[in-house]
């Protein structure tokens, strides 16, 4: 199976080509070392950090944003969300507080403080 | 009337930066103005990551990024007043301002002005058709999800891939609904590759180029947009026309810095950036009053907004202290490829100068020259350059000596 990517490393953006075989993945199009083991990455282990906003049930209209605290596994990100809508908190709460614990291995935190 | 020495108008991250390096250079009387009832303006809203990375070495949230400069602005003595709405900035620098106790008047000795954008909306672009519900701008779309937790639709078309769009891309998803498409009439996105990558890659949202909303559908809320592509002179090509039915049009269509204040105290604008004039410290043509973060010039990074921020409360505090009688000027002016140069002038020779441009579209390997007629003042290369991408040059303080008059930034394509 070939994969096109775009590089996110740094501003050039190059376009590169993983080739994945069951020997490993083969990268072309990449410029620098960092672009090849990005691409590699991409193709084995890709990771985002979550980024989202969880209800605060006792206040009119409002949201706190959430992170996970650790990069999880990029087809988990939809499974979260669907488990962050649902969710609330109750206000005061502060940066850094835990909403939802061990969540692939990491936790929800708020990004935000709300009085 | 009130008594500071410096008046911040704007508690966002210019504003709060600005603050603080003003208190640090020794000004203690200083007080931040904002209409939000918390600072960190637009940040608040900005739930994503990727904030920080210049600044703080790591990625932060905008609401993290804030609370680092609001915790530095409770450390200090700065005085805050929140839910207060600037209404008039003199040439004489007295700031009239309301809240819910009344008018306020300040006496100020210096005025930073950080008031921030506000974002291109329906009636800037003629789009034709019905006005039905349905319609945002992406930063209203994201302040009412992401603070408020509305759901604004179901089923999105995003006109415009400036960053601001493409997180909104991944935003929409995320909240259970399906992005249709991202329309560029540009023949490249305004973003950067990051979110290119992360907000629409990812998810396997398509993104149009050189195409545009041409008709908006429905009565009561929308029903669908027809897209068309343009040719090179951004003309609607007739054949290209397609219907989409959605629920929600997201305008990601540019920010227009808030320059009200700043136009009614009568001070000069630069017609490219839509922010003032100013010089290497931030000061706009009229002394005493000076200007950062996007109302100056529109920000990519926030971290550059900070550090612009920090420049413009030095130079406030030292405007303050210092009676320096001005030495001739040089102006700065953009040549070929460079679509603008900040700071458009130059009094101080002492230390290095950076300037900040845009190029005028997407170039591959460049060279960047900033001269004074046949003297070279400073080169730089770049393996690719973007508009979407802010650039900079510095000019170290030798090589300014002997300027006196223009310095041109110019690209040549390597």
């Amino acid at each position: 199976m070939t994969r096109n990517l775009t590089c996110i490393i740094c501003p050039r953006g190059c376009s590169m080509t993983a080739d994945i075989t069951p020997d490993g993945v083969k990268v072309t199009g990449h410029t620098c070392p960092k672009g090849e083991e990005y691409a590699i990455n991409e193709c084995t282990n890709p990771v985002r950090t979550v980024t989202a906003t969880v209800r605060v049930a006792n206040r009119e209209n409002t949201m706190v944003s959430v992170k996970t605290e650790a990069p999880v596994p990029k087809g988990e990100m939809l499974n979260i969300m669907a488990l962050l809508r649902k969710t609330q908190i109750d206000a005061p709460v502060r940066i850094g507080d835990v909403v939802l614990s061990d969540i692939c291995g990491t936790n929800i935190v708020v990004t935000k403080d709300i009085a | 009337m009130k008594q500071y020495d410096i008046v911040v108008v704007g508690g966002g991250p210019a504003g709060m930066a600005a603050a603080v390096a003003a208190y640090d250079a020794g000004v203690k009387s200083v007080v931040i103005l904002d209409r939000e009832p918390v600072l960190g303006g637009i940040l608040m809203q900005c739930v994503h990551n990727g904030f920080g990375l210049h600044k703080f070495g790591r990625e932060l949230t905008g609401p993290e990024y804030a609370a680092i400069y609001a915790n530095e602005v409770a450390k200090r003595e700065i005085k805050v007043f929140t839910e207060t709405m600037v209404t008039d900035v003199s040439s004489d620098k007295i700031v009239t301002a309301q809240n819910r106790s009344g008018i306020l008047q300040i006496q100020a000795k210096a005025v930073i002005l950080a008031m921030g954008c506000r974002e291109r909306s329906r009636g800037a672009l003629n789009i034709c058709g019905s006005r039905p519900a349905g319609v945002y701008s992406a930063g209203t779309a994201q302040k009412l999800v992401n603070c408020m937790g509305y759901q604004v639709g179901k089923r999105v078309v995003i006109l415009g891939s400036g960053d601001i769009g493409l997180i909104m891309a991944r935003r929409m998803t995320f909240e259970g609904a399906k992005v249709e498409a991202v329309c560029e009439v540009m023949p490249y996105s305004g973003g950067l590759t990051r979110n290119i990558v992360q907000c629409l890659e990812d998810f396997d949202i398509p993104l149009y180029l050189s195409t545009t909303v041409v008709q908006i559908h429905g009565k009561k809320r929308l029903e669908g947009v027809t897209i068309a592509q343009v040719d090179e002179n951004r003309r609607t090509i007739e054949e290209t026309k397609r219907y989409i039915p959605c629920d929600t049009l997201l305008l990601s269509v540019g920010l227009i810095p808030e320059n009200e204040l700043t136009r009614a105290a009568g001070i000069p604008i630069d017609p490219i950036t839509n922010g003032a004039l100013v010089d290497e410290n931030c000061q706009t043509q009229l002394p005493g009053i000076f200007a950062c973060g996007n109302v100056l010039q529109v920000h990519d990074l926030v971290d550059y907004v900070s550090e612009e921020a920090e420049r413009a409360g030095k130079g406030a505090a030292t405007y303050i202290s210092a009676t320096e009688a001005e030495e001739c000027h040089i102006t700065t002016k953009p040549g070929n490829g460079v679509r603008y140069v900040l700071p458009q002038v130059i009094h101080n020779r002492k230390e290095d100068v950076s300037l900040f441009f845009r190029v005028t579209q997407p170039f591959g390997k460049v060279k960047i020259t900033a001269s004074s007629g046949e003297t070279v003042l400073a080169v730089a290369k770049r393996l690719k350059a973007a508009p979407g991408e802010m650039e900079k040059i510095t000019i170290k303080a030798e090589a300014l000596q002997n300027v006196c008059g223009e310095i041109k930034v110019e690209l040549e394509v390597l």
